[in-house]
């Protein structure tokens, strides 16, 4: 009984949220809505059981990509009027996108009644469960089997990581000094080391 | 699971992974002026990671006890012999970048660790028993490579270089992707050996498209025609010391590589791939010695050179027996000696102003201003071609007679045919030398390490290399048999 709600709930919730990503007038909104749906599709995925899928979509999508989506439509200047203006002349291809879609879904319902597929290793027969959760399955393969895998990928990520700071991060001394301010010197300045007091003779200039 | 022995096979892979992130740190604290005792660290330990290997290297270490992680890596004698060559380039490649760098302003201590790392994937390529091994140690490498290939800041050329070989190693890696999943599409596994199984009574058509897209994918990174374009840019737009890492140590891991999957999990199928190495084996010689005629950077010269030697590398793949393989491996070992010593020898070439020369027509009467680095980069260019007195000689001697024994008589033919169209453009360096009317660029005097490594490949390079044949021979017919000691 109280899966089934938490089912619902979860569910529409995740509807609703999607709807207004496409809905809502101001991108940031959808970007939250967004957030919102990722985080309710991980409730369902914790309520079938699938507690590891859960975990990377709230770490993965909603702490990295997520935040992302909502750094680049924050510095993004979207003009929506320009972007509104071909409504009409592009509704034939939507509608044929839409047509595309609603056969899927059907073709898609259609496969369901019939039976669902079943998941299994090639010889037909299910590959057996180490251990209680799939955390505790994966984890054990990551770190025995798959150990040294595991770790040269670990190695990439950190190459990937230094390339783009050696690539990207120039150190420019001069220009550095330059804007550096240097609170000290500002307070010892008197305004004798500043200012000068001339009374130069009428008709003459003055040297600075 | 027997983990004690699995991390003793892969012992010198960590002691390059670990030093690799204790190097990063004190580069991250000292910043960059700890570029020279980094650098230097780095080579050390690349030499220390040489006398690991050692072992396996001489007694011609073979079978399932040089096999960890449930056969995703292999400490094999094939592995020991082509590793042994990759942290020799690495160390080749530490010493000449400082003062390059140096010279243009450009040295960041984060030169000698981006080394490291693409030696430990290259490392990592060679041991491979499994496509994700094959897989993670190829990107590993190919991600160090793009950042050094544009390494130089404010240079055009560098960046363009760099985003080139980005680009058209995205996609290698694409194609070499798709063939890896149709492949385990097909025979239900990742692992060579039971690849190899798999494949031992027939070849269905997804599980050929695989292989073949594997190859290809393989001929992207060891640069063979057709795969063979983004070569020259790249080579040209790198700095000298980054080209002559890309020369050597990824091209012998991508070569030995394509020959344990050739000759491991597509073993049994050898019908199936020995035409397509063919054909790139033919096309990589002819199109490399054309593609060098009209080249007037030397930078760009050698890089045509090195498609061409990467054909006859492949006749002694072709030939698929154990005697092929182990001319594959001495072939390599003679290329990465005239490799490293051609590109120290160019940059050994400067100006007055102290900028580094690469045209042909500035290197004219070369023989007048600097005999000693004329006379030894003619010795090059003359290995390269293939010359009887010199060392290159010996490499496809070995291919050819390899090619000869498994009656593919046709093939060495053509080949041999094919290489006295490359001697043409290398004769002609060695005529601008030394019988031009000198240009008087070329001035300035070099770092003592610049010499000390330039002559060593002058010795090997020379006909005193001969008196290597009988070990390098015995070496690498080891190494070759253990890959062929599978059911």
């Amino acid at each position: 009984m109280l899966l089934t709600i938490a089912f619902y709930l979860f569910a529409t919730v995740v509807i609703a949220s999607a709807v207004m990503v496409i809905m809502s007038r101001n991108p940031v909104h959808s970007v939250l809505w967004l957030i919102l749906s990722f985080f309710n599709a991980a409730g369902l995925m914790v309520l079938v059981g699938a507690e590891f899928i859960a975990m990377l979509l709230v770490i993965v999508y909603v702490g990295a990509v997520a935040v992302l989506f909502l750094f680049v439509v924050m510095m993004l200047d979207i003009d929506f009027a320009s972007m509104r203006a071909g409504f009409v002349r592009n509704a034939p291809l939507g509608i044929i996108i839409a047509l595309i879609l609603l056969a899927e879904l059907v073709l898609g319902i259609g496969a369901y009644r019939a039976g669902a597929l079943v998941l299994g290793t090639p010889d037909g027969t299910a590959a057996p469960l180490m251990f209680e959760s799939n955390i505790e399955s994966i984890g054990a393969l990551l770190y025995s089997r798959y150990l040294f895998l595991f770790e040269s990928a670990g190695i990439i990520l950190l190459v990937a990581m230094i390339g783009a700071i050696v690539l990207t991060h120039r150190e420019r001394p001069a220009a550095h000094r330059r804007a550096h301010q240097d609170i000290g010197k500002q307070v010892r300045r008197k305004p004798e080391d500043a200012t000068v007091n001339a009374s130069p003779a009428i008709g003459k200039g003055i040297d600075l | 699971m027997d983990f004690g022995n699995y991390l003793a096979l892969i012992a010198p892979e960590l002691l390059i992974s670990i030093s690799g992130l204790v190097l990063l740190l004190i580069t991250a604290w000292v910043g960059d002026s700890a570029a020279r005792p980094v650098s230097i660290l780095a080579a050390l330990v690349l030499g220390v990671a040489c006398f690991m290997v050692g072992p396996a290297l001489l007694e011609g270490a073979a079978g399932p006890d040089t096999s960890a992680f449930a056969g995703q890596f292999r400490a094999d004698g094939f592995a020991a012999f082509a590793k042994m060559l990759i942290y020799v380039s690495g160390i080749a490649c530490l010493m000449i970048a400082p003062p390059f760098f140096e010279r243009l302003g450009a040295m960041r201590a984060e030169y000698p660790v981006l080394i490291l790392f693409a030696v430990l994937g290259t490392g990592i390529m060679v041991s491979s028993g499994n496509l994700i091994t094959l897989y993670i140690g190829l990107e590993l490498s190919s991600l160090a490579a793009y950042v050094l290939a544009s390494f130089l800041p404010g240079s055009g050329r560098s960046a363009e270089a760099g985003l080139k070989y980005f680009i058209l190693g995205a996609l290698a890696s694409g194609i070499l992707l798709y063939g890896m999943s149709l492949v385990y599409g097909f025979t239900g596994t990742t692992d060579f050996t039971l690849i190899r199984a798999a494949m031992a009574l027939e070849l269905s058509t997804g599980a050929l498209f695989g292989l073949i897209f594997v190859l290809a994918g393989l001929a992207f990174k060891i640069a063979a025609v057709p795969f063979h374009m983004w070569t020259p840019d790249v080579y040209e737009g790198a700095p000298t010391p980054v080209t002559t890492f890309f020369a050597s140590a990824p091209k012998v891991a991508a070569v030995a590589l394509t020959v344990r999957v050739s000759l491991d999990a597509f073993g049994l199928q050898a019908d199936a791939w020995r035409q397509i190495v063919i054909f790139a084996a033919l096309a990589s010689i002819v199109l490399g010695a054309l593609g060098a005629i009209g080249q007037d950077n030397l930078k760009r010269l050698l890089a045509y050179s090195s498609i061409n030697n990467v054909g006859f590398i492949l006749i002694g793949l072709a030939a698929g027996t154990p005697q092929g393989a182990s001319a594959v491996l001495v072939y390599l070992a003679i290329y990465v000696v005239m490799t490293i010593g051609s590109f120290v020898a160019i940059l050994m070439l400067r100006d007055a102003e102290g900028s580094y020369v690469e045209n042909i027509r500035d290197i004219a009467g070369l023989s007048r201003a600097k005999p000693v680095i004329a006379l030894i980069l003619a010795g090059m260019m003359l290995s390269l071609a293939g010359l009887p007195p010199m060392f290159g000689f010996w490499g496809k001697f070995v291919v050819f007679q390899a090619a000869v024994q498994a009656d593919l008589i046709l093939l060495a033919a053509l080949g041999i045919a094919a290489s006295v169209i490359g001697a043409f453009y290398y004769l002609k360096v060695v005529k601008v030398m030394f019988f031009d009317e000198p240009a008087g660029v070329v001035q300035g005097r070099s770092e003592t390490g610049h010499w000390v490594l330039l002559i060593a490949m002058a010795i090997i390079v020379s006909p005193l290399g001969y008196l290597l044949t009988i070990p390098l021979g015995l070496l690498a017919d080891r190494a070759a048999v253990s890959l062929f000691l599978l059911p």
